[in-house]
């Protein structure tokens, strides 16, 4: 075989995304859907540790579908952008445009320098004090960034899921009506949910999909996992909005921190910066 | 600095190394300036032109572990801060107090929680307890020359075991010289200025197995009696309202007791003594 003395730029752009795109269309989608209290995360992910959804920083959250190895590196790329910066000016100067940015930059270059590009597509997610502020930013292998109201499907059959979610999405919705809403449609198109195909298409049970949360209510580190007794609950509750009970174990041994709210204020918290160790996060300033 | 421009342009090769979970080592490679002890400390002894923090103490209860601190905050013969706080959530099922010299121990103890947490969302676990004490004695190792200098560091740590054996105390604590030395200590501890005195107060009023609000009394009480006997030790302050900082480690988390709880059991104390002076 005989190697091609020149391919024009334009062809070789166009085979790295259809490689790219075929890598991506063969992975299970996932579905990052606002609701009332901030970003839902729902992946169709049989593993309960090989995570496709992750902590960015207080108020971000990372979600990603394809190849594992790859975004998984710039996952953690993410959080350490994230961690520096926050050390070294603040925690409330860390955003999620940055981090975008930044994935942005490094898609891009390694698609064009790179004789194979990343098979990934990933979100960014920023959760603000209200609902006007959440951001979502969907990033693509050649480093496009697009900035989307609403919600981000990614992954295997997005169109179809998309498309399923537009119909049924409603600002606004509770905890467990976005969680419904957002399993429904993956389970529309889920090989595991339609290759049984006896009297029309199941949903996704708890064991197949991994949910995490950006809650705004939350103090400092809004994202928290929705796991084992709190998914089963808010899965078979359907559309009932109680979901205050839903708190992650903290009898696990390792569970990832969650302070409950109410937890005080630390140094360099959001809700009190710049506390230098003297006055201020949550003790009284002198009087006099 | 290395970290602006992976903002503007990509990240720069060592955020993509997936080398490990530690901050203070990634920070090594990609941003050794930010950190703490890699600073040439001038060759003369420095330690009476910083506001040096004082008395901490630890308490294990039946429940968990309890930490408090004094707010003063001295410099040379000068009080540099009343109301200084040196007791901090390392994160949520551990507490961090520091003794020495203020600026080098707030940053180091900014760094050490942003170690615990990047390592959390890096691997998805905590840290085992005795991780966590182990990476803070390499925090304080790389301090010993700033220590010569009179800059020392000393933290007391403090934790909720979740992986403590059944039976036996899940609240455990930890103390440290100067060299990173690591010591886990049975009961209670004290470190600073004031900690002769607040040690001598906890062995008669701390027993094994208190309850949480006995515990509470005990940590303010021995606080009370440092400031009694070391003048870089403050007092419960009614004028300004300013009370000591005590944190409260069980299986629910760490969480700060409020002002008022606290300012409670200083009143109880004072009254108490108070009375029993006889001359009052």
């Amino acid at each position: 075989m005989t190697m091609p003395y020149y391919a024009s730029p334009e062809q070789l752009m166009r085979d790295r995304s259809e490689y790219a795109r075929k890598g991506i269309s063969r992975g299970r989608s996932v579905a990052v859907v606002t609701y009332a209290d901030g970003v839902l995360f729902i992946a169709e992910n049989p593993s309960s540790t090989l995570h496709k959804v992750g902590e960015i920083y207080d108020r971000i959250g990372f979600a990603a579908v394809g190849r594992y190895s790859e975004f998984e590196s710039l996952r953690v790329a993410g959080v350490r952008l994230a961690d520096v910066r926050g050390y070294s000016y603040n925690r409330r100067d860390v955003t999620g445009r940055v981090i975008a940015n930044a994935y942005a930059q490094t898609l891009g270059e390694i698609f064009t320098q790179q004789t194979k590009p990343y098979e990934v597509e990933l979100c960014v997610a920023e959760v603000g004090d209200t609902p006007e502020n959440d951001q979502l930013y969907r990033l693509t292998f050649d480093g496009s960034v697009v900035d989307e109201p609403d919600f981000i499907v990614m992954g295997g059959q997005a169109d179809a899921v998309s498309g399923n979610l537009r119909e049924h999405y409603l600002p606004g919705m509770s905890l467990a009506e976005a969680l419904q809403v957002g399993v429904q449609a993956l389970s529309a198109v889920s090989p595991a949910t339609t290759a049984g195909a006896d009297g029309g298409p199941k949903l996704l049970t708890a064991e197949q999909i991994e949910v995490a949360v950006l809650d705004r209510r939350r103090p400092k580190r809004a994202f928290r996992r929705v796991v084992g007794a709190a998914l089963h609950r808010l899965l078979d509750r359907g559309d009932v909005a109680a979901v205050e009970d839903v708190e992650e174990p903290h009898t696990a041994a390792h569970a990832p921190s969650t302070p409950a709210p109410g937890t005080p204020a630390g140094l360099g918290d959001p809700s009190a910066p710049d506390t230098g160790g003297t006055a201020g996060s949550g003790g009284q300033a002198p009087t006099t | 600095m290395t970290e602006s421009s992976a903002g503007r342009s990509g990240f720069s090769p060592a955020y993509l190394d997936r080398v490990g979970s530690s901050f203070t080592d990634f920070l090594a490679s990609a941003a050794p300036d930010l950190l703490p002890g890699r600073r040439p400390v001038p060759p003369l002894p420095a330690g009476d032109l910083t506001p040096h923090g004082t008395t901490i103490v630890a308490v294990t209860y039946a429940d968990g572990v309890l930490m408090g601190g004094d707010r003063r905050a001295t410099m040379g013969n000068l009080i540099s801060s009343r109301d200084i706080e040196k007791v901090y959530a390392a994160d949520a099922w551990s507490v961090i107090g520091i003794a020495g010299a203020a600026g080098i121990a707030i940053e180091m103890v900014k760094l050490y929680q942003v170690e615990l947490e990047h390592y959390e969302k890096i691997e998805g676990l905590t840290l085992s307890l005795d991780g966590k004490a182990n990476r803070l004695a390499q925090m304080i190792r790389g301090n010993l020359g700033a220590a010569m200098q009179g800059l020392a560091v000393v933290p007391l740590f403090a934790g909720y075991d979740l992986d403590a054996a059944p039976g036996t105390s899940p609240g455990r604590i930890f103390s440290y010289d100067v060299t990173g030395g690591n010591y886990e200590e049975r009961g209670y501890s004290a470190v600073g200025s004031g900690s002769l005195f607040a040690r001598s107060s906890l062995k008669k009023t701390w027993r094994p197995d208190l309850s949480a609000a006995d515990a509470t009394r005990t940590v303010v009480e021995s606080l009370y009696d440092a400031a009694d006997d070391d003048s870089a030790t403050g007092g419960p302050d009614p004028v300004r309202r300013l009370y000591p900082i005590v944190y409260r480690v069980d299986a629910e988390g760490a969480v700060r007791l409020t002002d008022d709880e606290v300012s409670a059991v200083a009143a109880t104390i004072v009254t108490e003594r108070s009375a029993a002076d006889g001359q009052g």
